[in-house]
């Protein structure tokens, strides 16, 4: 390895992953500074434009490279991640330009979101005290996964360090807000899932007709605004973007 | 404007294509055709481009009408393909005459695929014609829908070829992941040996193998933290089954995964008949490296590989011959120079 990081839990680690693609990992477990690395890593790797690199994208914590065979080999291109990843300490590098802050109305509980009391409960809160924490403050989009546009949120206080359900919800729809081990995921398709069904927004985060199909990108941040049920339907009826707005964060 | 008019499909039959790349940070997989060797070879059998839409009927059947003359060309699994009654063969390019219907059903295989000339010209999304129905991009083909077929340069027909064989399992050739390790020797060793086949479980998405051993599975408790999963990652899931990941996957994951399938062999998995026995072996990554290298350029190769059927090839019992024979005479040195 190139660097050492002594602040760092671990340095990080170069894998392959397939035939054509190499993983840069920061983190075997979540931490803000491993999330935002790997952001930084890999906004850096975009911005250098590395040679043979066909596309890239990020995971909680690892940044992922896929290669050009015909133009690539792993072992020039572990070179130079090696050299970039030894240029500066990326658990310290701020987070990539260009992010946007996005705030986004959505109900908690009622019939629409059912497990906000459950999920409470289980934090310790009541369900306004649980309502006023999820919206605190703003949410970093950690990475989208699973399914097209779909965010991961965090992370939120040690309090919502709440275990997944062992049942899974039989579906929850488009624009759900679930909740489990200081993570919010906000659906972006109607799913079955083992995370708590806490909110409800009109987003819709992936929509293939349009020239841009995807809402959010890594690295921005999302902040609920809580609103009333008649609020929230009001918003589904005249709003395509779902209330959403957004701000550059510089 | 040339166009199909299907009559009747069974499920799983859709437009599929290369698909998309450069979305897996957005949480949007490649997608496109199950077996893309196919989609090269219909290409070669066509003489056109490998990126044109072609039908992919997954185990299942499609009627349909053609309202102008058209080249079709039929590869992946093998079905019965009737041209207005008439059999057509199938690893071949044939002419459909206005108006004719073509009928493919008993599919013995998995996926099979019926190509145009000029391809299938549907709706293009995020810049591919594939239906990715994980994402909600397109839908399965129905009855009493028609679409357009794009302008055919070519006019070549009656081109067959050798396609790589791939419906009767085999070994397939793994490269280690980061968690491969975790398995232990001794079940990488178990794993090496065991015999499996395809689960009744299986879908664009991904495939379960089954065996008549034991699970594998990692350290009891251990966690992995979700990462990028890519086609041919081999996910052990909490049944202990292997799960082999597929064009229409998931773009991140928290399952453990034993090895990644070589994407030159993932079409002889995709296409495995049911019980057909499938074996793995791991081979370092230059290795893999080299392999992968050598089938593009195969499939690059694959159009002039394609050669005229001179003869009604039901009869395949002297192919031999009349591989030799159409090596000599190939009765397209004409159209060749000209191209």
């Amino acid at each position: 390895m190139a660097s050492t990081h002594s602040e760092a839990p671990e340095p990080p680690r170069i894998s392959t992953l397939g035939v054509d693609g190499m993983l840069v990992s920061f983190g075997s477990t979540l931490s803000e500074a491993a999330n935002r690395a790997a952001l930084s890593f890999r906004a850096a790797v975009e911005a250098e434009g590395l040679m043979g690199v066909e596309e890239t994208a990020t995971s909680l914590t690892s940044a992922y490279l896929r290669l050009d065979l015909d133009h690539a080999d792993h072992g020039s291109l572990r070179a130079k991640i090696e050299t970039l990843l030894g240029s500066r300490d990326w658990y310290a590098a701020p987070l990539p330009q260009g992010r946007k802050l996005w705030r986004v109305p959505a109900v908690f509980g009622t019939d629409l979101a059912p497990q906000l009391q459950e999920a409470a409960k289980l934090a310790g809160l009541t369900p306004d005290a649980a309502i006023t924490a999820l919206c605190a403050a703003p949410l970093r989009v950690q990475t989208i996964g699973f399914a097209p546009g779909q965010p991961y949120l965090g992370e939120l206080p040690p309090e919502w360090d709440i275990p997944r359900q062992t049942g899974l919800t039989a579906r929850v729809p488009e624009g759900a807000v679930a909740v489990a081990i200081r993570q919010m995921v906000l659906f972006s398709v109607a799913t079955p899932t083992g995370w708590r069904h806490v909110g409800q927004t009109a987003l819709r985060l992936f929509n293939p007709d349009k020239p841009d199909p995807f809402i959010l990108r890594p690295g921005d941040e999302v902040q609920f605004q809580p609103v009333t049920r008649e609020e929230f339907e009001n918003i589904r009826i005249r709003d395509a973007d779902g209330g959403a707005v957004s701000e550059r964060l510089g | 404007m040339a166009e199909i008019i299907l009559h009747r499909t069974g499920p799983g039959v859709t437009l599929q294509d290369m698909g998309r790349k450069g979305y897996l940070a957005q949480g949007l997989s490649r997608g496109g055709a199950a077996d893309i060797l196919a989609l090269a070879e219909g290409a070669a059998l066509l003489q056109q481009d490998a990126g044109l839409a072609a039908i992919e009927i997954a185990g299942s059947f499609v009627s349909l009408e053609v309202t102008e003359p058209a080249r079709i060309a039929l590869t992946g699994a093998p079905m019965r393909a009737l041209c207005d009654g008439a059999a057509l063969a199938w690893h071949a390019s044939h002419a459909l005459p206005k108006g004719a219907l073509l009928e493919l059903s008993g599919s013995a295989g998995a996926y099979s695929y019926v190509h145009f000339g000029g391809g299938i010209d549907g709706k293009q999304t995020l810049g591919a014609r594939s239906a990715h129905l994980a994402a909600g991009i397109g839908q399965m083909l129905e009855g009493r829908e028609s679409y357009p077929i794009g302008a055919d340069r070519g006019s070549r027909v009656g081109l067959t070829f050798a396609p790589l064989p791939r419906f009767d399992g085999g070994v397939l050739r793994l490269v280690e992941t980061p968690q491969t390790h975790l398995f232990g020797e001794e079940q990488l060793a178990r794993f090496i040996d065991t015999t499996f086949s395809k689960d009744a479980r299986g879908n664009r998405m991904g495939q379960r193998l089954v065996s008549d051993g034991a699970g594998f599975e990692v350290a009891a408790g251990l966690t992995i933290l979700s990462e990028t999963i890519v086609p041919g990652d081999i996910q052990v899931t909490g049944d202990g089954a292997p799960f082999v990941l597929l064009s229409e996957c998931q773009t991140t994951g928290g399952y453990p995964r034993i090895g990644t399938v070589l994407p030159c062999d993932l079409p002889r998995l995709v296409q495995a008949r049911a019980g057909a026995e499938l074996r793995f072996c791991f081979v370092p990554l230059e290795e893999a490296v080299a392999l992968e290298r050598a089938e593009a350029k195969r499939r690059a190769g694959l159009r002039s590989a394609a050669y005229p059927m001179i003869r009604d090839p039901h009869d395949m019992a002297d192919l031999l011959a009349y591989q030799l024979i159409s090596g000599v005479t190939r009765g397209d040195d004409l159209e060749r120079s000209a191209s």
